[in-house]
């Protein structure tokens, strides 16, 4: 989903940062909320990549507006709404990600991959920034949930994930900082052989 | 004119979750306060301190570190949510590795506890990726063009963990003195470990 979401390498977003934050919550709403949440998804009402999904179609305004827990908040609220207000504990028999896959991984560390050009309505974890982009690969990570697949209640699909180097320049062009790279967690089916 | 009493939204419409979530016993105040108490007792930046301070000072431990950092990190005794895989690099004299999730806020919890407010913040989330050095920076962390800085961007289930390098002025302490000298910023990799 080309999303508000989708933030990687966007401009606009301020110059300088607030470095010196302790971390953790900061108002009662957002412990409550957090609490809430963790109880939704540990319980099994919801996938993490529902969860996730969910996160993604909030208005973009309150996506910005709301802060982090704010969206949490919203992401929730989205979900209880949707299962009529009532959410089944146990929905998700298994909420966890590793997959163990018979089938060998199509890349190995080294090979030469390119990223398809995705632009799909729904969940997708491959962030626009790098869509059709060549890189290599660094990590084979094993077999995962496909989180395009459980985001939308289409099974599990599990995938090998490897992660890919992309260089700096492959990403950003001419307007690349020197000597930088990014590494990217990118499911198979994502990827072509470069 | 006082504005203490105007309430925040978002706080009323957790309250009004929480009381449609409790009166179908989806939740209940000890389970709210189990996490709670989890994350805000049990979790957080010293426990990646611990894995630091060990892998500096035992070479096998630091060894099966980089090889399988979830078993690694699990013999200290850490896991759960946000950790099923946990990856950690390293950083050496020619690469500064860097932690991100640019399409969420994935973090890797059992080792850091929650994140800080400026790694869920936009900006940190759209600039890492573009301009690393420039953010990098502005965290007082200044690095020559040699050394090639690597951004972990968490699109996946995997969680990534930064090894800092051990500075000449930590040499020859023992763990636990180490562990007090690494912080935060320097396990997502937004610092070095001073002085």
């Amino acid at each position: 989903m080309d999303g508000i979401h989708d933030l990687g390498g966007r401009h606009g977003f301020g110059g300088s940062l607030e470095t010196r934050d302790d971390g953790g919550f900061h108002e009662p709403w957002e412990r409550r909320t957090f609490a809430m949440a963790s109880l939704l998804t540990g319980t099994g009402c919801f996938a993490i990549d529902e969860f996730r999904h969910a996160i993604e179609r909030l208005d973009p305004v309150a996506y910005l507006a709301d802060g982090y827990y704010g969206r949490w908040l919203g992401a929730s609220e989205l979900l209880v709404r949707e299962a009529g207000g009532r959410p089944q504990p146990g929905r998700i028999a298994d909420g966890t990600g590793r997959r163990a896959l018979d089938a060998p991984p199509r890349f190995a560390v080294g090979d030469r991959v390119v990223t398809k050009n995705l632009h799909p309505a729904g969940h997708c974890r491959l962030p626009g920034y790098a869509r059709a982009r060549r890189g290599v690969v660094e990590i084979l990570q094993g077999g995962w949930v496909l989180p395009d697949a459980r985001a939308h209640g289409r099974g599990e699909a599990p995938e090998h994930v490897y992660t890919v180097r992309f260089d700096g320049r492959e990403l950003w062009g001419d307007d690349a900082e020197p000597a930088t790279s990014v590494c990217l967690d990118v499911f198979d089916s994502y990827l072509e052989p470069a | 004119m006082s504005h203490e009493h105007e309430t925040d939204p978002r706080a009323i419409r957790a309250e009004a979750l929480e009381t449609l979530l409790t009166e179908q016993g989806l939740v209940t105040p000890e389970a709210i306060d189990g996490i709670l108490r989890h994350y805000e007792q049990d979790v957080g930046p010293m426990n990646g301190a611990r894995v630091v301070a060990r892998a500096w000072t035992d070479p096998a431990y630091r060894e099966r570190l980089l090889a399988d950092g979830y078993s690694a990190i699990a013999e200290l005794g850490f896991g759960g949510p946000q950790g099923e895989h946990l990856v950690v690099v390293e950083n050496t004299p020619q690469v500064h590795n860097v932690v991100v999730c640019t399409l969420c806020s994935c973090y890797p919890w059992p080792v850091l506890g929650l994140p800080p407010a400026w790694y869920k913040d936009p900006s940190y989330r759209s600039r890492i990726v573009r301009e690393p050095r420039k953010v990098l920076s502005e965290f007082g962390l200044e690095l020559p063009e040699e050394v090639e800085v690597r951004v972990w961007d968490s699109s996946a289930e995997i969680r990534y963990m930064v090894l800092p390098e051990q500075p000449a002025s930590l040499a020859g302490l023992g763990e636990e003195e180490l562990a007090a000298h690494i912080d935060r910023d320097a396990m997502i990799g937004v610092a070095k470990v001073g002085p």
